[in-house]
């Protein structure tokens, strides 16, 4: 059970949103602090001429998987929202294979993903926001583009987020 | 012996290793910190599809859990821009500015705009939460990622483009 796209509770704990900003705050001072907010750091990597980024993403899934098991198997529900913990799952399907592919050519060329190109931001690189336009657009495209096959093919499919 | 790791090290670590695994467990503990207080997973690449529900009507990005969930996820990258900057601008000297061309970032955020959205999960989600997860989805989405941008970035560096 994921709740990835969820939060949608109306009736918010008031510390729902400082427990927002300071993980925001704890996560974008972790990207700029490992290099990985500057795309020459993550075009390094995929060159094989700095491996450090096997040791971000690694660190980072190392602690999440210890975050994820502790909460799943000892602590009962989140305290400011009620709701029962769950891991990161998603259905395996053929778009998966198709996103990681175009995904990965993005990330080829421009050495950025999400969460480091914000951060990148914060760092003073405003030639990022080129990148972050970029994201914009492309996720508008594909928002569009399922939009409208979906009203054209009758049956609904329904999107997993 | 130990000459050859320092040197090993040095090759494959040329800007040392402290940094990133600290920033790698930061990365994770602001997640963390989100999730054990709403159990909430918080990625980064949802944020694009749900603030495009303020300025679009196209039904993909107004559905019920994108209306509910884009404020917070404002604020989430607004306070992920406020860290770096934290770091990149109050105790790390000066700002940093790429010198990647213009051209490559936005033709690069296309397709990572595209792709996280087709393939439901980013950097964050996929490569961080999802392999925390031990996601067979997620390790099958990051393999291809991770294979196919070492492909690009090498073809992209061969075709003499640089930077």
């Amino acid at each position: 059970m994921s709740r990835d796209a969820d939060g949608s509770t109306t009736d918010r704990h008031p510390l729902f949103l400082p427990l927002v900003v300071l993980g925001g705050l704890i996560q974008g001072f972790g990207l700029a602090y490992s290099g990985m907010a500057r795309p020459e750091v993550v075009l390094d990597f995929l060159q094989f001429d700095d491996l450090g980024l096997i040791l971000v993403m690694g660190g980072a899934a190392v602690v999440s998987g210890m975050t994820f098991y502790i909460a799943t198997h000892f602590l009962d529900r989140a305290p400011l929202s009620s709701d029962q913990y769950g891991r990161r799952t998603r259905s395996m399907d053929r778009n998966v294979a198709i996103g990681g592919v175009v995904f990965g050519v993005g990330w080829g060329v421009s050495g950025i993903c999400p969460g480091a190109a914000y951060a990148s931001l914060g760092i003073g690189n405003l030639p990022i926001l080129w990148a972050i336009a970029g994201m914009f657009v492309g996720a508008y495209i594909q928002g569009y583009l399922r939009s409208r096959s979906q009203t054209e093919s009758s049956h609904s499919i329904t999107a997993d987020d | 012996m130990i000459e050859g790791a320092l040197e090993a090290a040095m090759t494959f670590f040329p800007r040392g290793t402290i940094q990133y695994l600290v920033g790698g467990v930061m990365v994770a503990v602001g997640i963390a910190v989100i999730y054990l207080g709403t159990a909430i997973i918080p990625g980064n690449s949802t944020f694009l599809e749900t603030t495009l529900s303020y300025v679009s009507n196209v039904p993909r990005f107004n559905r019920p859990s994108y209306i509910a969930s884009r404020d917070w996820r404002v604020v989430f990258a607004f306070s992920i821009v406020a860290g770096a900057a934290l770091w990149g601008l109050v105790l790390d000297p000066g700002p940093f500015v790429t010198s990647v061309q213009p051209w490559r970032l936005f033709g690069g955020g296309v397709l990572v705009g595209i792709g996280t959205r087709i393939g439901k999960g980013c950097t964050a989600g996929h490569g961080v939460c999802g392999l925390g997860s031990a996601s067979t989805t997620s390790l099958v989405n990051v393999v291809l990622f991770v294979g196919v941008a070492i492909i690009t970035a090498t073809v992209v560096a061969a075709l003499g483009v640089t930077p």
